[in-house]
């Protein structure tokens, strides 16, 4: 092997996790709750990890029965139940939406390291004071806004953060994807009252990256939430967001779009010195010139891709981002105190009072244009605490 | 009996938009494959390069594929499909639409038993796993009827998905079922190959055959290159190495060379979508594999 290519080795191999294997009387007991589809990814991806013991909740009898009857964890079918009766150091809460805030509550108030999927809480007042609680309290806590660990993102914040690209004066923050495509029956994710809508599923995510990039927007305006099929909740979303410094943003988020095969994500930012165009594959920057502070950057145009910008981890089901920030909570939780790197719950919060700025916002204008609504499906509805 | 596979498999990736180096080279391709037509004539210009075998998704457009070599049996004789299932995509957006079971649901046959007593809450009882999964495999299989496959996978997302649960005997069904109505040899695509290698070996599965990528920077290696090579040394398995060039990160000839040197793997799956790659790959793994 030459040297060039042992280094390019030893470069991906300095960054990958090792798969320490941790005695089983010594393994985190962490739950997970909830085996939606973001749930049961969580729960093989905790259940997978090395120094992890999964445990896992649903309401659900008939899946939770099934898998009992396959599997060797434990599961229940009653939060309440199970935090009375099992020894838990963590929890990932991956319910609807509307549940996060009571159940995170709950489990802070048990003493436990809380994982949350994204959204964090529907009103953004109630998302700080569960920051405090659990800052309160020592206590891990993270959201799983898992963009801020996709290579190229992470790129992104480096980037911004050296001042390479000058004075940023224009941000485009997009996401695409395929969920709705007709007016149908809907699961939770389509209503509003449940934290459903491509605001909450979508839009949450660019613009969770932009909090990342610039922090709070300072002022909200031209936000229109558009129903394109479904008929109590928005498909679509724009708005414009101004930050410090003098950074406009523009949200351009859809739910709606049939020609995207999975849901995927761009920012493309102006400054004063370049530009810069990302996504989840590839960096790619324009540098009018050099600059110091970002010495792997040239003139011109410059192009880093996925490949030189992951870092492996210890599993893999669908994306590196999944399972490194679950490593993360993980690692931070093993650590007794302390907290993940990025996605704190007082990150999140600062996202859920974005979009409370953008839903404000967009009640000021007409109303968005809506297609006569279909008559509305009862969606069923799940009881996380009645069986307690 | 083990079948005798090709060392070179044409992939499907490079047709329905998926690059895993740029999304906007992804969207070029889907543009320049929309028409079936255009998909056709790389598969003829790799079947005239001699390459044999068809490792492809159940994506529904593979269906199309599947009618067209169908009905030219002179034209594709010997040409041989790795079909490769569930298509993840489709399963996923129809857990968003409609929940978990209701998931399952959507993919039984109208009038079924299975759905019958699923809808009835009777499956409630019996939670029959192992049937409700055959009958899912065959409505995958049914675009495949009347071709010749001999492998059939289980799609990396699903295994991986699995693995991770510690659903094992999952993989049990799967070969069960794969063998005994098809006549085929099942395998299982992975991110994650030597645990995959451990659990299946639990399940009494002899000598597997697992796609995994397999390059020489590590690239989607998880659980460390070290472990993939250490799997590959002590045997028991034949691997399929997928993401040999990491989406581009390595030059042709010597990711070829790198990947020819490693014990244990039998074929190599490529995406290429015109007639010059497929034929300069053909050559490096005839000058590296033969």
């Amino acid at each position: 092997m030459s040297t060039d290519q042992a280094s390019h080795l030893g470069k991906r191999d300095a960054s990958r996790r090792g798969a320490t294997t941790v005695p089983p009387t010594d393994r985190l007991r962490i739950a997970v709750v909830g085996l939606g589809k973001m749930g049961l990814s969580h729960f093989a991806l905790i259940n997978a990890h090395p120094e992890v013991r999964a445990i896992a909740c649903d309401t659900s009898g008939y899946l939770t029965d099934l898998l009992d009857k396959y599997l060797p964890t434990t599961f229940y079918n009653s939060f309440g139940k199970m935090l009375a009766e099992e020894r838990l150091d963590a929890v990932v809460i991956a319910t609807p939406n509307r549940f996060h805030a009571p159940m995170v509550r709950e489990a802070l108030e048990h003493g436990l390291h809380v994982f949350c999927e994204k959204p964090f809480c529907l009103d953004w007042r109630e998302s700080e004071a569960l920051a405090e609680l659990a800052e309160r309290k020592g206590l891990v806590n993270q959201v799983g806004y898992h963009y801020r660990h996709v290579g190229a993102f992470m790129e992104v914040k480096h980037i911004v953060g050296s001042g390479a690209l000058g004075r940023i004066t224009h941000v485009m923050a997009e996401a695409y994807g395929p969920v709705v495509l007709q007016p149908k029956r809907q699961t939770w994710r389509g209503q509003k009252e449940e934290g459903g809508g491509c605001l909450y599923d979508y839009a949450a995510h660019p613009i969770n990256l932009l909090n990342w990039y610039f922090g709070k927007p300072v002022l909200v305006s031209g936000s229109v939430l558009t129903s394109v099929y479904s008929d109590s909740t928005e498909d679509e979303v724009f708005s414009t967001l101004g930050f410090e410094g003098g950074t406009c943003a523009q949200v351009s988020v859809s739910w709606s779009d049939e020609s995207q095969r999975k849901m995927t994500t761009k920012i493309s930012m102006i400054g004063t010195n370049g530009r810069l165009n990302v996504d989840r594959q590839e960096c790619q920057v324009y540098l009018r010139k050099p600059v110091a502070e970002l010495p792997e950057y040239d003139k011109g145009w410059n192009v880093r891709y996925t490949t030189e910008l992951s870092r492996d981890p210890w599993f893999y089901i669908r994306g590196e981002e999944y399972s490194n920030q679950l490593d993360d909570f993980v690692k931070a939780v093993r650590a007794g105190a302390g907290q993940p790197n990025k996605n704190d719950f007082r990150s999140a919060a600062l996202t859920d009072q974005s979009i409370a700025m953008i839903l404000d916002d967009s009640a000021d204008l007409a109303p968005s244009p809506v297609i006569a609504p279909s008559p509305g499906l009862p969606v069923r509805k799940r009881s996380w605490f009645s069986r307690t | 009996m083990e079948i005798e596979m090709d060392r070179l498999l044409l992939g499907d990736n490079q047709f329905f938009g998926i690059n895993h180096m740029s999304e906007e080279r992804a969207r070029t391709q889907a543009m320049r494959f929309r028409d079936t037509a255009a998909i056709m004539k790389v598969i003829d210009a790799a079947y005239d390069e001699g390459i044999r075998t068809f490792m492809c998704t159940t994506h529904e457009r593979v269906a199309e594929i599947c009618d067209t070599v169908r009905s030219m049996p002179d034209r594709y004789a010997g040409l041989q499909f790795y079909p490769c299932m569930p298509y993840a995509h489709k399963y996923a957006n129809a857990v968003t639409d409609h929940g978990m079971l209701g998931a399952v649901m959507q993919f039984m046959p109208e009038g079924g038993m299975l759905k019958t007593m699923l809808s009835g809450g009777k499956a409630l009882a019996t939670k029959d796993v192992q049937g409700i999964a055959r009958i899912l495999i065959d409505a995958e299989m049914k675009m495949f009827e009347g071709l010749s496959t001999p492998v059939i996978f289980m799609q990396n997302v699903f295994t991986d998905l699995l693995l991770g649960m510690g659903f094992a005997e999952a993989f049990r069904i799967f070969h069960d079922h794969v063998i005994e109505k098809y006549d085929a040899e099942p395998g299982y695509i992975t991110m994650n190959m030597p645990a995959l290698f451990k659990v299946l070996r639990d399940q009494g599965i002899e000598n597997p055959i697992i796609c995994a990528n397999i390059n020489k920077i590590g690239f989607r290696m998880c659980g460390g290159q070290e472990a993939y090579l250490d799997t590959l040394r002590a045997g028991g398995l034949r691997a399929i190495a997928m993401s040999v060039y990491a989406s581009g990160a390595i030059p042709a000839d010597e990711a070829i060379q790198w990947v020819s040197n490693l014990p244990n793997i039998r074929s190599i799956v490529f995406g290429a979508s015109s007639r010059t790659n497929i034929r300069s790959t053909r050559d490096l793994v005839g000058r590296y594999m033969s």
